[in-house]
Formats: structure tokens, C-alpha cells, sequence
């Protein structure tokens, strides 16, 4: 690794991995919740018309290519939004007159090697000069500070689209945005991952985190994670291996996705075989029962005709006896452990109204 | 006690001057574009009512409550909130929408209260966070519909009638002026739609307006105290629960087709045996 690091173009390359491998999954997270987890392809597709016209003009490409990769985020939201009937096929168009543009295009250029289209489709440690990785960095904090900053919203007008225009959340703007981050995102991660293969790191982490996560900021968190690793490992990976960087980063997020699907099967397995589910239970338990609530651990337990029984997922589990608590749980005790990372930022609140319920619970 | 104490207070705030109608139409129509689906609709809902808008599918209710929310174009006549014209609400968090449970994203893991502070985010400015004071609301929104103790479950492993409440949740953290209700009860077992109607309860005793869009009165009969029966895109009746039920038949006979009879008709169980009127064993009054 020191050997690595001491090289010039592999410091460069891991820099831009490590804020790919950040702002990539950070960014496709909200994709992903839209079931839009395509379209970051596409603006690949169009930001390569954008490269061809750099080389052809002697303009950075970069700065071209964020330029229709934008251009065409700003249209595509826009004609998601009007038209309802043929905005598929019209993203089709866009998306494949973009690439098509871009290999003719490149084709006429001096450098219109067909290695050299490679680079760009698939990633090359070798092409990140230390101008463009400024210009990066730049980018990517950028990204990463306005993606944190809406968050919040970019989250509520995915997930209830329809509530989020009732309640006055300006949708239009806010998608927009995201599309912008997302055509900025693919320009950041051209050179390393490649412009066929970024989708696959805005996507593939946030498959692998969503298969362990149990809240929609510890998703995120390990999808960052999961991007980290990849794009990380990969560039170091690829050098030693010589391998296109791009096709690496990603067959490494694939690899993780595969580990942690069998790794969550397994647990899953586990945790069902120790756990005990109070069978009919019409009632609700709550501040106004009226049963006597007894804080376990993280969790509240009702003392239920004897019973202790504690919220978990859709039912209640049995959690033993009054006076003796069987703590064998395989349900919101495990809850409580494998996802104290996801919940970490939503304890608080929970622990407020936990003992809120405490306090008021009466014995009858 | 607690209890006693409104924690959840969703006329906090509301200026003093604010007349007693919440929703006023005159003579509007919505619908998109051309074609209204809904015409001529005239409709007052005052401050403390709770109004069930009946209908069976398609004859517009859903329609009509849309155009209240500002979620279809009104092609003809004028809709007043608050005492301001529809289009120049600002604070559009006043109108509490709890939609279908079906509009919720499940394409990514969330915690019921992570959708329930979204709800929030209508009272914090554009790149405002929550502080502990919308967390406490966030909280006790959750305790109100019953959910305190699923806070930081992940919406999908709930029932039906669960994240039904979580929404309820969601307009409640916006502190809301009127709940706007769409099909609450529809899709869920009738364990929960007792509990449900439980909530609903709870917040009529601390004086929640509601609008609530249904096909089946049912469960929550007992609480209405107008009835607003829309069919064919007009509305066929407005008034009292007893006066619904004394003018049913006439309703009914008006625009008689066969698929509307179960419409109209009360829910068998819904006036003397709804889920309303059986006490578990485990409550205390
Ligand atoms: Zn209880
Ligand atoms: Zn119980
Ligand atoms: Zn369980
Ligand atoms: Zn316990």
C-alpha cells in the first residue's frame, strides 16, 4: 500500500475513489427510493456526447460533459413531470442519441482512439490529471453538502410524492436538484468508474445497505460504507491487477452486495427460530391501557394478564412473566442490537416517548 | 394527569382573527382540464366538525377532496380556506392530509418515525432541521395514534392499519387545523380498524376537525356529525347523521344503480355493534 500511495497517479486515483465512493451512494439513495435507479445510465450516456464535443473543441471535457450531462438532467425531470404517456421513450432517446452523438463525435477528434473511448466508458486510474481532481473535490463537497442539507426533504417528497405537494414542499425544485447531483455525480466519478458503470455505485451499495439497514438514515450510512469500500478497494485493486478501475470498483460492490444478502439471509433464519409472538392480540398497548408498563432495556414490556409483552414489528412479543423477564429475544432485542447503528439518530425522540408512556401507565 | 393535558394541541398557534370556517366552497368544480370530474360542489366545513364524504368509487369524492388539497386544477368557481383564497394558502401544512397507505414509498427502509417527521418539515424553514421541539411533536404524534412503542420499527413490517396511523401521525406533526382522510379504514382487519377508531376518537375529544373520504361509514359512524354523500360528481346530500340516515332511501333512490345499493347502505354492524361500541376487555372505561 505504501508502494501504491507513493505513486503519483494511484494518490490521485484513490483521492477521487474515496470521494466517489462518498457522494455516489449518498446521491443514489434518493434514486433508489424513487425507483429511478436507471437513470443515472442514461445521464452517463449524454455526458459522454459531452466529452466527444470537449475533445473536439479543446474545451476540458469535464466541463462539457457536466455542462449535457445537467442540461439533459434538467429536461429529463421536465419531461418526467409533463409528459406522462411518452416521457419513456423519450428519455430513450435522449439517453441513446447521447451516446451515439458521443461515439461519433469522439471518432473525428484527434485523440479519438478507440482506447481512449474506453477510458471513458469504463474508468482508468491513469486519466485523473491534478487539475481535474481539484476540480473534483470541488464538486463532490458540493454534492455531499447539498445532498446533506436537503435531506430531509429530498427523503419526504420520495417517499409520499402526492403528500409532500399537499403539505406545500416545493417538488419540482427539489427533484430537479437531486437530478442535477445526480448529472454531477456521474461527471465526478468519470474517471474512475467510467461513465457505463456509475450508475452501478450509486446503486449497487444502497441494494447491499437496504438488505441490513432498519432505518432510513442507517441505509444511508452503510451504503457510504458499502461505496467507500468499493471504490476504494477497487482503485487499489486494479493497478496490481492491471484492470480497468471501473469494472472493478463495481464487481467489488457486487461482491459486497452477495456477501451481505447471504450474511442477512442467515441472520434472519436465526433470529426467527428464538422468537416468541404473542399469537391474538387485538389490543393496542399504549399510554392510555391502562397495563402496567415496565421499561426493559430499550424497549417497554405491558404486563398483560400476567404476560410481559413488548412491541416488535407488526405484533407483540412475549418477553415472559411478570417478575421474571425471559430476555431470549430473538425479535426486539435483536432488533435493539444489530440495528443500534441504523437507529442511533432516532433514539432519542423514541426514548422521550417511551418514558413519557412509562410514567402514565397504570396498574387497573 | 397527562392525559388530561391536550399534548397534542393542533390549534396552537392559529391567529386569533381566524374565522370559524375551515373550507368553503361555492359552486367549484375540479377535475383536469376539460372534462370536470366533480361540478357544482358547494361545501362548508366549520371548525369541530367531523364530516364523512361518501361515495362509491369513482363518483368523485376522491376528486373533490383532491381539489381541496390543491392536488387537481378547480375549473369553475372558488374554494376559501382558512378565509383565504385556496391558490394563496401559504401554510398548507394547516390541511392535515393522511392519504392512502399505497402512496407511501416502500422502495427504501424507513422508520415510522422517520416518516412521521416529515410531517414536520412544513414548520421548519427551507433548510431549517428539527430541534428537540418538533422531535417532542414528532413523539408525541406518534403517542397519540398509539405508536410510541413502534417509533423506530421499519414502516413495511407494520399491518395495514399501523401505517395507516403512522400517516395519521405524519399531518398530526404538522400540527394541522383539519385532518383530510383518505379511505382510513379501507384495507384494514378489524382489530385495527377498533384501534383506529380509537384514534379518531381520541382526537374528536380534543376537538380535530375532520373531512374524512370513505366508501364504508362503518367503524366510524358513531363519531360524524355531518354526512356528504357525492355520486355521479355532485353532491347528493349534506347534513346530519340522522337526517342521512331518516333520507337514505331517497338518497338511494335517486340515482339507483345496482353497485351503489352496499354504498349507501349502512354497514350491518355499523350503528349498534361497530367496532366503536365494543370495549376490550382491556380498557378502562
Ligand atoms: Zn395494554
Ligand atoms: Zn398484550
Ligand atoms: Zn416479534
Ligand atoms: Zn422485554
Amino acid at each position: 500500500m505504501i508502494d501504491l500511495l507513493s505513486i503519483d497517479f494511484m494518490q490521485r486515483a484513490l483521492i477521487a475513489a474515496l470521494l466517489v465512493g462518498t457522494v455516489a451512494p449518498m446521491v443514489g439513495i434518493f434514486l433508489v427510493q424513487r425507483r429511478l435507479s436507471l437513470i443515472g445510465d442514461g445521464m452517463g450516456h449524454v455526458a459522454l456526447a459531452g466529452v466527444a464535443i470537449g475533445l473536439v473543441t479543446g474545451v476540458a471535457p469535464v466541463w462539457t460533459a457536466l455542462v449535457a450531462a445537467v442540461v439533459a438532467a434538467v429536461v429529463i425531470e421536465l419531461l418526467r413531470t409533463r409528459g406522462r404517456t411518452n416521457g419513456d421513450v423519450a428519455l430513450a432517446v435522449i439517453f441513446y442519441g447521447g451516446i451515439a452523438a458521443g461515439v461519433v463525435i469522439i471518432s473525428k477528434s484527434p485523440d479519438g482512439t478507440p482506447a481512449n473511448l474506453m477510458k471513458y466508458l469504463f474508468g482508468s486510474i491513469l486519466t485523473t490529471t491534478s487539475s481535474d481532481l481539484y476540480l473534483f473535490a470541488g464538486l463532490a463537497v458540493l454534492i455531499a453538502a447539498t445532498t446533506w442539507a436537503l435531506r430531509p426533504r429530498l427523503f419526504a417528497v420520495a417517499n409520499d410524492e402526492e403528500y409532500a405537494r399537499a403539505v406545500g414542499i416545493p417538488v419540482l425544485p427539489l427533484n430537479i436538484v437531486l437530478a442535477v447531483l445526480t448529472a454531477t455525480t456521474v461527471v465526478v466519478a468519470m474517471r474512475v468508474v467510467g461513465l457505463l458503470l456509475i450508475s452501478a455505485l450509486m446503486i449497487v451499495p444502497n441494494a447491499a445497505s437496504q438488505l441490513i439497514a432498519r432505518s432510513f438514515s442507517g441505509a444511508l450510512r452503510w451504503a457510504i460504507a458499502f461505496g467507500l469500500v468499493s471504490a476504494v478497494g477497487g482503485v487499489a485493486l486494479s493497478y496490481p491487477l492491471n484492470t480497468p478501475s471501473g469494472g472493478t470498483i463495481v464487481l467489488l460492490a457486487v461482491g459486497l452486495f452477495i456477501v451481505t444478502a447471504v450474511a442477512a439471509t442467515v441472520r434472519t433464519q436465526l433470529s426467527r427460530r428464538r422468537h416468541d409472538i404473542a399469537e391474538t392480540h387485538p389490543h393496542e398497548h399504549g399510554i392510555e391501557c391502562g397495563h402496567e408498563a415496565i421499561p426493559h432495556g430499550d424497549h417497554v414490556d405491558y404486563v398483560h394478564d400476567g404476560h410481559l409483552h413488548a412491541a416488535h414489528e407488526s405484533h407483540y412479543d412475549e418477553h415472559g412473566h411478570e417478575g421474571v423477564h425471559s430476555d431470549t429475544t430473538g425479535g426486539a432485542g435483536a432488533a435493539g442490537t444489530v440495528g443500534a447503528a441504523d437507529t442511533a439518530g432516532t433514539v432519542g425522540a423514541a426514548d422521550t416517548a417511551g418514558t413519557t408512556s412509562t410514567t402514565t401507565g397504570t396498574a387497573r | 394527569m397527562l392525559m388530561s393535558a391536550p399534548r397534542t394541541s393542533p390549534d396552537a398557534g392559529l391567529p386569533a382573527a381566524a374565522s370559524d370556517v375551515v373550507i368553503d366552497l361555492r359552486r367549484a368544480s375540479f377535475g383536469y382540464g376539460e372534462r370536470p370530474t366533480v361540478t357544482d360542489a358547494t361545501l362548508t366545513v366549520r371548525r369541530g366538525e367531523i364530516v364523512a364524504v361518501v361515495g362509491p368509487n369513482g363518483s368523485g369524492k376522491s376528486t373533490l377532496m383532491k381539489g381541496i388539497l390543491g392536488l387537481n386544477e378547480r375549473t369553475d368557481g372558488t374554494l376559501t380556506l382558512f378565509g383565504v383564497p385556496g391558490d394563496e394558502l401559504r401554510d398548507r401544512a394547516r390541511l392535515g392530509y393522511v392519504p392512502q397507505r399505497h402512496t407511501l414509498s416502500t422502495s427504501v427502509r424507513a422508520t415510522a418515525e422517520e416518516i412521521v417527521s416529515t410531517g414536520r418539515l412544513p414548520r421548519i424553514g427551507w433548510l431549517g432541521r428539527l430541534r428537540a421541539t418538533d422531535r417532542q411533536i414528532v413523539a408525541r404524534s406518534l403517542d397519540v395514534v398509539g405508536l410510541a412503542d413502534r417509533a423506530a420499527t421499519e414502516v413495511s413490517t407494520l399491518s395495514g392499519g399501523q401505517q395507516r396511523r403512522v400517516l395519521i401521525a405524519r399531518a398530526l406533526a404538522g400540527q394541522p387545523d383539519v385532518l383530510i382522510m383518505d379511505e382510513p379504514t379501507a384495507g384494514v382487519d378489524a382489530a385495527n380498524q377498533h384501534v383506529l377508531a380509537d384514534v379518531l376518537e381520541r382526537l374528536v375529544e380534543r376537538g380535530v376537525t375532520m373531512v374524512i373520504v370513505t366508501h364504508e361509514l362503518g367503524a366510524l359512524e358513531r363519531l360524524l356529525t355531518r354526512i356528504v354523500v357525492v355520486d355521479g360528481g355532485r353532491i347528493r346530500f349534506d347534513g346530519t347523521p340522522e337526517r342521512y340516515a331518516a333520507q337514505r332511501g331517497a338518497v338511494h333512490h335517486d340515482h339507483d344503480s345496482h353497485h351503489h345499493d352496499d354504498e349507501l347502505r349502512p354497514h350491518p354492524s355499523g350503528v349498534t355493534v361497530g367496532p366503536l361500541d365494543v370495549r376490550h376487555d382491556g380498557r378502562r372505561r
